[in-house]
């Protein structure tokens, strides 16, 4: 039986400063980051939260390659300790990463939190917007998108991490996985203006459906700001690594549509508890997974036949249902208590839902998908002014769908559907998932900030004064739960007390 | 390759109950249509004012 498919997501945001000709986007992103954290402190949220909490790096390890060994032309992840980094009450991580603010969701039980927490990181990126403006000149405005490509070349990260069994053979994931990682964009691609592959002009690909195709180069492999991998070897579990394996997936779009992260999260961790439980029963290699991946992301039509290592081809959306079909069986026999049971039955029915529309008419899911959402608005405005694609105006639609200021954000007048409760996601801004180890992690942060010296996603650190320092190890995602120390954080007054509680 | 027939056995049917359905269907289309007017207008109103500047200064540092 697959483990619990406990899982996040981690967003570099794309960032600059308006009404300043050359931004440091280091800077601006600790500026951001600091005002945000600033006016945790200066609201009273002070006595409840822990904002001066720093990152414990004891157990970062990124260059870890999953494989076991790593090629020697490869140059490893570093870890950045110097900059800005905050822990918050919700479990999530806040930082600067790569000249870019980063937001890591806390670890979630299903896709339905994910999207609330996705949810609330964005409004957590637009609260640091509103703090940050007395902290920049007056005629100069931080501006984040949620976004990942600026048109002309570079790229930053959406993450999402899954957790996995140890036992389950690497090279059974990466066989198995990519042709999903290659096809899954229909349904979660955020769409882009233009094409930064090299070689190819607008002419060629005026808009396509991912973000992030262009910039894959390589099958698998360790690296992720070059020569980027379909599947990531990362082995850096923040658990039990007797038992668990993280999967790192680095392929996906940051998306503004709650259905398509919903999806692309609720899919993929279905898909890999049949991987885990060895059920997937199918071999759909493809012969070329990095030009397949350009190639759907090409064709708008969804029509473009793809060629399979046996010879045989198939168009994503027919490889997608492939896998739907072999996720109902699995749920038939199985159960999908490893992604939350209504959660994972609900993901199995809006999947089927939105491979029938795109295979009907792909603009009929223009409330749902964002790459259709936004190729819509283009549509709209192109024929409505006479445009020809090399318009900067359909540049600037491309780039302002991802705006998180409220008064400038396309995607948000899109039309789009939601499935997170908007209460839930304002209450996600300061509290964490009540059914993973981020609950004790973000109960602590907010009873006990005074007493925290350190934190990361499997310890935290105390200070309780004499001893020395006290690390409480969090190796099992699924512990710490609300139902595991709900009471027992409750009912202690100090953070000593707790420590004296969990040592007995 | 078996479970792909069975499912293309059953689009069909979904189309059929689309069939009965075709004033209010293109009643909505109107209503769609319309929606999206009114969504460019919007666009009109809240995009960058001089686009040109706008694309060509944003530019990020490549991250992951």
């Amino acid at each position: 039986m697959a483990v619990p498919k406990i899982c996040g997501i981690e967003t570099e945001f794309g960032i600059f400063v308006r009404g300043r000709s050359e931004s440091n986007p280091i800077s601006a992103s600790s500026i951001l980051i600091n005002a945000y954290v600033q006016e945790l402190v200066r609201s009273g949220h002070a006595a409840r939260t822990a904002p001066r909490v720093g990152w414990d790096f004891e157990d970062e390890m990124p260059h870890n390659d999953a494989r076991g060994t790593t090629p020697a032309d490869v140059q490893p992840p570093e870890v950045e300790t110097h900059l800005v980094n905050a822990v918050l009450t919700n479990g999530a991580r806040y930082y600067v990463d790569h000249a870019h603010p980063e937001c890591s969701t806390p670890e979630c039980a299903d896709a339905l939190e994910v999207v609330t927490w996705d949810r609330a990181a964005e409004e957590i990126l637009r609260r640091s917007m509103v703090a940050s403006v007395e902290l920049v000149g007056a005629d100069e405005e931080i501006v984040v998108h949620k976004n990942n490509s600026d048109g002309k070349g570079n790229s930053y990260g959406c993450h999402e991490n899954y957790l996995l069994a140890r036992e389950l053979p690497f090279g059974r994931i990466v066989r198995q996985i990519t042709p999903f990682f290659v096809t899954r964009q229909i349904f979660c691609g955020a769409g882009k203006v233009g094409v930064e592959a090299p070689g190819l002009t607008s002419d060629d690909v005026p808009f396509q459906i991912s973000q992030r195709a262009d910039f894959f180069e390589e099958e698998v492999g360790l690296e992720t700001t070059l020569k980027r991998p379909i599947v990531n070897t990362r082995d850096e579990p923040h658990a039990d690594a007797q038992k668990y394996r993280r999967l790192h997936v680095i392929i996906g779009d940051a998306n503004m549509s709650e259905v398509a992260t919903y999806l692309k999260v609720g899919t993929t961790a279905i898909v890999l508890a049949m991987i885990e439980d060895d059920e997937l029963g199918l071999d759909l290699a493809l012969h070329a997974p990095v030009a397949a991946l350009r190639a759907v992301s090409y064709d708008l039509s969804l029509t473009r036949p793809l060629e399979l290592a046996t010879g045989e081809t198939m168009t994503a959306l027919e490889i997608q249902w492939e896998y739907l079909e072999r996720a109902r069986k699995y749920a038939e026999v199985h159960g999908l208590e490893c992604v939350g049971e209504a959660v994972g039955d609900d993901v199995l029915h809006r999947w089927e839902e939105v491979l029938t529309r795109l295979e009907s008419d792909p603009g009929s899911a223009a409330d749902t998908v964002d790459w259709v959402a936004k190729q819509r608005l283009l549509d709209g405005y192109r024929e409505r002014h006479d445009l020809d694609w090399d318009d900067a105006r359909l540049a600037a639609i491309g780039l302002q769908y991802h705006d998180l200021r409220p008064d400038k954000c396309l995607a948000a007048r899109a039309g789009l559907q939601t499935v997170a409760d908007p209460a839930a996601v304002l209450h996600a801004v300061d509290n964490p998932p009540e059914s993973t180890r981020a609950y004790f992690r973000g109960r602590c942060l907010q009873k006990w900030p005074e007493s925290i010296v350190a934190a990361n996603w499997d310890s935290l650190v105390f200070d309780v004064g004499g001893d020395p320092l006290r690390r409480v190890p969090m190796m099992e995602p699924s512990r710490g739960t609300a139902v595991h120390v709900g009471t027992l954080i409750d009912e202690c007054e100090t953070a000593g007390e707790l420590l004296d509680r969990l040592g007995s | 390759m078996a479970e792909r027939e069975q499912k293309k056995k059953s689009a069909p049917q979904r189309e059929e109950e689309v069939v009965d359905d075709v004033p209010a269907a293109s009643e909505s289309g109107e209503k769609i249509k319309a929606e999206l007017d009114d969504l460019l207008d919007e666009i009109d109103d809240v995009l960058e004012q001089n686009a040109e500047d706008f694309v060509k200064s944003y530019i990020q540092k490549g991250g992951q």
